[in-house]
């Protein structure tokens, strides 16, 4: 048997995917939004090129309707481990009129942060971006590549993806084609709050038990504190405080909350271990369709 | 819901799953995630949702694996599927791959990682050339164990007899391989579940461990501690900074080659050789972001400082003196061929991916091919279409440093890179270094 942790495995491993990327594309860039995965790429990438600087910045796609409390986060954390930041905005594609906001009550704008990414990328010339993403999360993540092909329109073809063997990644590519690179693949949701708690990282505290003003909407508890989420008349009366914590932070019209009294990462922990639905349960983006996450990640989405 | 592993004391195992199309492969992992109870509710629900619109008997575990749009459409799995569960004793990442013919490029695929094969054969059917072939390319790839899970006994009545006559008819063929894996055999109904988690009460004759048992306990042995020490150089860690670090001082003249070790243990003041030179140093600082540590072990991420001024970087390869690696420009090879548009014969050129090094390949001789029904070798026609396995003969244009794939599957593995298209057209496992007579004056153009 192995003389080494599942977690200094998934460590090892995801510090080789990030040297890899340095290593192997021109100017990578590192998805940053300030959720707990993003969070443990970047401590991760900080290790990986200590003692010396991140070799590549981090890029928050912005989409304008986020928790204040995450923002003030990434500002600090960003400083924390003194890295460098590339803001690519929603509101600034909506504005020049790139794309168009979603109507209707459950209008989201994380369908958006595709076209603001693809903007991003091609503005700044990256021809690596390192996601969050993990294998666990979702049906069609499961069939993602460390390595993972874009054509030059952005998209993923899932069907003629390139095989990953042993531990050699072919990041050859043609020009105006790019690649998304996902170090924490093999990391399951467990694994991430077990590592969280072993490193003693720093969250922002939307993951911690809060009162907050929430609605309840298609048996999923939304944030209706932030005025992001338009109400309905009838349910403005419905709207009450409550005893809740975040599983994922994302855009804030669709991440929803959980009841919870989780006020420790030792609770979280515990509670991850006890929980009977996916964290992606809480995520609205996901219940369109059976295949929202594949539609979505072949036009380009993360 | 994740099982509580013990962050501190659980490993990890990769293992990999094959199968022909229906032998119940994607229920079989569906069962082991079920039983263990790393399926959520919601994920339960959206599947006995889809198996009832879909008309299914019953709640069909294999949609939780099956996530293109395709592959539900069809009812096939089409690509590598990973999936991750955990037990308090461990946790486990599985390679789910396709059965189909026209996709052993995913089995070659999930086997390169794994330290266990679980191979299906449906009882009904017993040993086919899919079961043989799978086989194959699991000692081929040397994978260490396998287990022959013998699938849908309920449909056999339980039968010890079919069990007894399909393991009999298995291991003639299996004992015909170079490296025979160690095999565990294991009756079982992964719809029912008979002996994936809970013990069947239906097969008192079997008194072997049950899957997840098996899983649970089996000794991998991969790259141990004891092996050639080996970090290829992945990056080279400069600040260029005159800041001092709180664990390593000043970092003006800092140069760290940054890798993961391969196999063995370098400790600091070992005599090394540093590739492409071959120049001898030594080691004066092996570092993590934790600060200083005494050694680097095999699987684990380092930056190692040596005492001289040695020209090396990214495909470089640091060694230990006493345990010299292969260092050449020509090779046999064993490799399974994934292209369907173009074949492989000599000739062949070919950006080679091997380590952390990139070199310009030339087949210049195909040697053999192998009938992986028959395990015949056969040199009738030299050209290599898709799923094709054979040995060839390589050349580089620079050095490569390397061990047989044999003693390890780090610094013997490659893959072939097309130079058109940029796709990974083939998967090599390295058997030996050719003694060139030519070696210093062959100049090779690529």
């Amino acid at each position: 048997m192995s003389a080494i942790t599942h977690l200094q495995y998934l460590e090892s491993e995801a510090i080789f995917i990030l040297r890899e990327t340095a290593a192997q594309f021109q100017k990578p860039a590192l998805l940053f939004s300030g959720g707990k995965d993003s969070i443990v790429m970047a401590w991760l990438a900080r290790k990986a090129f200590y003692p010396s600087r991140l070799p590549f910045p981090l890029l928050h796609v912005d989409t304008g309707h986020n928790f204040p409390e995450a923002m003030t986060y990434r500002d600090w954390f960003v400083d924390h481990i003194g890295a460098q930041i590339v803001v690519g905005s929603v509101q600034k594609c909506i504005d020049e009129g790139s794309v168009q906001e979603e109507k209707g009550i459950n209008a989201s704008r994380n369908k958006l942060q595709t076209v603001a990414l693809l903007g991003a990328i091609e503005e700044h010339q990256y021809d690596a971006c390192l996601g969050g993403g993990r294998r666990d999360e979702e049906k069609a993540r499961a069939k993602e590549r460390f390595f993972s092909h874009r054509d030059e329109f952005g998209q993923w073809d899932p069907k003629n993806q390139r095989p990953e063997l042993w531990n050699i990644f072919n990041g050859r590519k043609h020009f105006g084609e790019h690649f998304r690179v996902f170090p924490l693949s093999n990391w399951t949701e467990m694994d991430i709050w077990q590592y969280i708690r072993q490193e003693n990282i720093p969250l922002p505290s939307l993951y911690f038990s809060h009162q907050r003003r929430i609605i309840e909407r298609h048996g999923q508890l939304l944030d209706a504190e932030t005025g992001f989420i338009p109400l309905l008349e009838e349910e403005k009366p419905k709207v009450r405080e409550m005893t809740i914590r975040f599983r994922t932070v994302g855009d804030a019209t669709c991440t929803g909350a959980v009841e919870s009294t989780a006020s420790s990462i030792d609770d979280i922990v515990a509670e991850v271990a006890a929980a009977r639905q996916t964290e992606r349960g809480t995520r609205a983006d996901d219940k369109r369709s059976e295949t929202a996450m594949e539609d979505r990640k072949k036009e380009g989405y993360f | 819901m994740d099982a509580l592993v013990n962050p501190t004391e659980s490993s990890l195992l990769h293992f990999t799953t094959a199968g022909s199309v229906d032998d119940g492969k994607s229920t079989l992992i569906g069962r082991l995630l079920y039983d263990s109870k790393s399926i959520f509710e919601d994920q339960l629900l959206a599947v006995e949702e889809s198996s009832k619109r879909r008309g299914d008997g019953h709640v069909n575990l294999a949609l939780l694996t099956d996530g293109l749009r395709a592959e539900r459409e069809q009812g096939i799995t089409i690509d590598v599927a990973y999936r991750y569960f955990a037990t308090p004793k461990r946790k486990f990442i599985i390679a789910d791959t396709p059965g189909h013919i026209q996709y052993t490029r995913n089995m070659v695929t999930g086997a390169s990682t794994a330290d266990l094969a679980i191979i299906l054969v449906d009882a009904r059917l017993g040993v086919i050339e899919q079961t043989m072939r799978h086989t194959y390319l699991a000692s081929l790839l040397r994978i260490e164990h396998v287990v022959l899970a013998v699938n849908k006994m309920d449909l056999v009545n339980f039968d010890q007899s079919v069990y007894e006559k399909i393991l009999a008819d298995y291991m003639a063929f299996a004992n015909g391989l170079e490296n025979l894996p160690l095999i565990c055999p294991i009756p079982m109904s992964a719809l029912n579940g008979d002996n994936v988690v809970e013990r069947s009460m239906q097969m008192p004759w079997y008194s072997g461990p049950v899957l997840l048992e098996y899983l649970e306990t089996v000794q991998v042995l991969t790259q141990n501690t004891a092996d050639k020490a080996r970090l290829p150089v992945q990056w080279v860690i400069r600040p260029i900074s005159d800041q001092n670090d709180s664990k390593l001082g000043n970092l003006h003249d800092y140069r760290g080659f940054a890798g993961r070790v391969a196999s063995g243990t370098f400790r600091i003041g070992d005599e090394v050789l540093v590739h492409p030179s071959g120049m001898k140093s030594r080691i004066t600082g092996i570092h993590t972001y934790e600060g200083e540590q005494t050694e680097a072990i095999p699987q684990l991420s380092y930056s190692i400082t040596v005492a001289d001024e040695i020209d090396t970087s990214r495909g470089g390869m640091i060694v230990k003196s006493g345990e010299p690696i292969e260092v050449g420009h020509e090779f046999d090879a064993m490799i399974c061929w994934f292209a369907d548009k173009k074949t492989l014969k000599p000739r062949s050129r070919f950006h080679l991916r091997h380590t952390t090094n990139e070199v310009r390949t030339v087949v210049t001789e195909v040697l053999y091919k192998v009938n992986i029904s028959t395990l015949e070798k056969s040199q009738e026609n030299l050209e290599f279409s898709l799923n094709d396995i054979g040995c060839i003969r390589l050349r580089t244009s620079a050095p490569i440093f390397f061990d047989s794939y044999a003693e390890n599957r780090t610094t013997g593995s490659f893959i072939l890179v097309d130079d058109q298209t940029n796709n990974t057209v083939a998967a090599g496992m390295i058997i030996k270094r050719i003694k060139d007579a030519f070696e210093e004056d062959a100049e090779v153009t690529i």
